[in-house]
């Protein structure tokens, strides 16, 4: 029998009144977040069947074929090479995703390290707070160019440096949780139950700190999208032939009077792909956090 | 007031050490010997040992920095590797272009988003509200270099309206300084624009719910007065401190935007330091820039308690 059940005058929980079910329904009921998850879901999509969705190699290059404007057969056009640019785009899609969920992963996981052990140790606080405050002082673009400089042009560099860029700020956000939620009253009484530093964080104040968390990790994978399109474009991103939305649009600039579809699809996907990463975090900050709607 | 003031001059010394420290040991992240990456396969080990000497790569990692840090505050940065100067003479050169973009951007954005984040609270709900939301939607969505490349398209290629490329100082001749500058400024800007406007619209909302705001509805003030008199005076607080930060990613962010309009600012000068493996005018860079954060928030943390009293008291 369930605990809700003993109690008198309580009405066993229906599943439907569960919290994950409550937040599907908020969530539903939000116009930005659905819009937002939505054109997320495409991109996954659009990057998961790129094989797929489009027969030609993004690698291959006909001659040929150079600078043909959209069509039929080559629904986004080609290139200067004779690539096809919707397959470029598409395969674009999945280095632009995977560097996106990797730095919110790796951002999140310091976000909750640090920022638990700051918020919850005054001894530590300050110095992990002055480290994130110089690394929030390096200019984000500059500081992954120069990271890209001395470790080289790889995907995993462009994911570190981007993750260095990013922390401080899911740091200092889930520091400011831990901060308010320690002085609750909750907390003092499960401190005085002698429950141990690593249980009263991880099980008591860390869920707490989540609903900041969710939103800031949903604008740090669009931050990082738009990071590696600006790193890509200038040559301190993947590296060449590996297509990324920022070198399609890099290498199609100087023909842009006359193939302009080079540089406008990579653009729109760069541009639809962080909009819906920018209203499912908007969505989910008004579910989560209303005091922060916009 | 005045012990506020120390303490938070004071408060960027510790910052300002682990900056030094970050942009010194960038260097030492190079796998391998930086020397021998910068001069490559062909060098002679005379050459690399040359360098290791001028670079003093020679002696341990702490005497290294406290070198380093010697003259960084004497003001050398090092020698750069493939413009044969130092560092810190290339870096200043620059350094006008980058700032005198980066502060119209900040202008710009200001002009742009902050009555635009008004009008869209004052008409809540509004098809005006709508079109500033969608609007500053697609501001933080949009790359600032594709931006920039349909700037160029539509305005300075086809009608040739505006000037592309080549920097003219704006406070030696205005007209052409502007023509060069408006382009990149805007699309530098454009993002920033967007953010002030969301925070704007939203501070906006949450002053103009206050009892206070009702009071002087009450008490019979006009419609100008209680928005611009008493609701956006607080309101702009939490996006005055936003400014420094705003700085910070516009001085980053013109490292691309400069590449697009073939700006010679500081960051088309990086970008060529990394494609030559300069790590001493990489690291100056990352330095002079984060200084200059560091300085424009504290100054906009100090202006920022003159405005709101309750600061200074915290």
């Amino acid at each position: 029998m369930s605990e809700s059940a003993l109690v008198p005058g309580r009405r066993p929980r229906h599943w439907g009144e569960s919290p994950p079910w409550n937040f599907l329904r908020r969530l539903w009921g939000n116009h930005l977040a659905v819009t937002g998850f939505s054109l997320v879901f495409l991109v996954f999509l659009a990057a998961i069947l790129a094989g797929v969705l489009s027969s030609y190699d993004p690698l291959t290059m006909v001659v040929s074929d150079r600078m043909k404007s959209p069509s039929m057969t080559h629904l986004m056009g080609t290139d200067n090479f004779g690539r096809d640019i919707f397959s470029r785009v598409l395969h674009g899609a999945r280095l632009s995703l995977e560097v996106g969920a990797a730095v919110m992963l790796l951002t999140v996981g310091a976000g909750i390290l640090f920022g638990l052990v700051s918020g919850y140790s005054p001894r530590l606080d300050g110095p992990v707070m002055r480290v994130m405050d110089a690394m929030m002082a390096f200019p984000a673009i500059l500081f992954g160019i120069a990271i890209m400089a001395v470790l080289g042009p790889k995907t995993v560099n462009v994911v570190i440096a981007l993750s260095v860029v990013y922390a401080p700020r899911t740091v200092r956000i889930v520091r400011a949780s831990v901060l308010a939620t320690k002085q609750l009253d909750y907390v003092e009484a499960v401190r005085a139950q002698a429950a141990g530093h690593l249980r009263i964080l991880f099980r008591h104040i860390l869920p707490n700190c989540l609903s900041p968390l969710v939103v800031q990790a949903t604008f740090n994978f669009a931050y990082a999208v738009l990071a590696e399109a600006s790193l890509s474009f200038v040559g301190a991103g993947a590296p060449p032939p590996t297509p990324s939305w920022g070198n399609i649009l890099s290498e199609g600039r100087i023909y842009m009077q006359n193939a302009p579809w080079i540089t406008i699809f990579p653009g729109v996907a760069i541009a639809l792909t962080v909009m819906g990463l920018n209203l499912a975090g908007d969505g989910l900050r008004d579910i989560l956090d209303p005091r922060m709607k916009t | 007031m005045t012990m506020y003031i120390l303490r938070r001059v004071f408060g960027v010394v510790p910052v300002l050490i682990l900056v030094a420290l970050g942009s010194f040991l960038l260097v030492h992240l190079v796998p391998g010997d930086p020397a021998m990456v910068m001069l490559g396969s062909d060098a002679t080990p005379q050459q690399i040992q040359a360098l290791r000497t001028q670079m003093g790569l020679d002696s341990s990692l702490p005497e290294q920095f406290l070198i380093w840090m010697r003259q960084a505050l004497r003001g050398d940065l090092g020698e750069s590797f493939f413009l044969g100067r130092p560092v810190t003479q290339a870096l200043l050169e620059r350094l006008p272009a980058t700032m005198q973009l980066a502060m119209l951007s900040l202008f710009f954005s200001l002009l742009i988003g902050a009555p635009a984040g008004i009008l869209a609270s004052v008409r809540q709900n509004s098809r005006w509200d709508q079109l500033v939301m969608i609007t500053a939607m697609g501001g933080i969505s949009i790359p600032s270099f594709w931006l920039g490349l349909f700037l160029i398209l539509v305005f300075s290629v086809n009608p040739g309206w505006l000037q592309n490329g080549g920097y003219v100082p704006i406070w030696e001749e205005f007209g052409p300084g502007l023509r060069v500058l408006i382009l990149p400024a805007i699309s530098l800007g454009f993002m920033q624009a967007a953010l002030i406007a969301r925070m704007t619209r939203s501070s906006m909302l949450e002053v103009l719910r206050q009892d206070y705001v009702r009071t002087a509805k009450a008490k019979g003030l006009g419609w100008w007065s209680v928005t611009l008199r008493h609701a956006l005076k607080n309101a702009m607080i939490p996006v005055i401190t936003t400014i420094g930060t705003a700085f910070g990613v516009l001085l980053g962010g013109a490292v691309i935007v400069e590449i697009v309009f073939t700006y010679p600012g500081l960051g088309r000068l990086v970008v060529l330091a990394v494609q030559r493996r300069d790590y001493p005018l990489v690291q100056g860079a990352l330095l002079l820039t984060s200084v200059i954060y560091v300085a424009v928030n504290l100054a906009v943390d100090l202006l920022y308690s003159v405005f709101d009293p309750r600061i200074k008291y915290e």
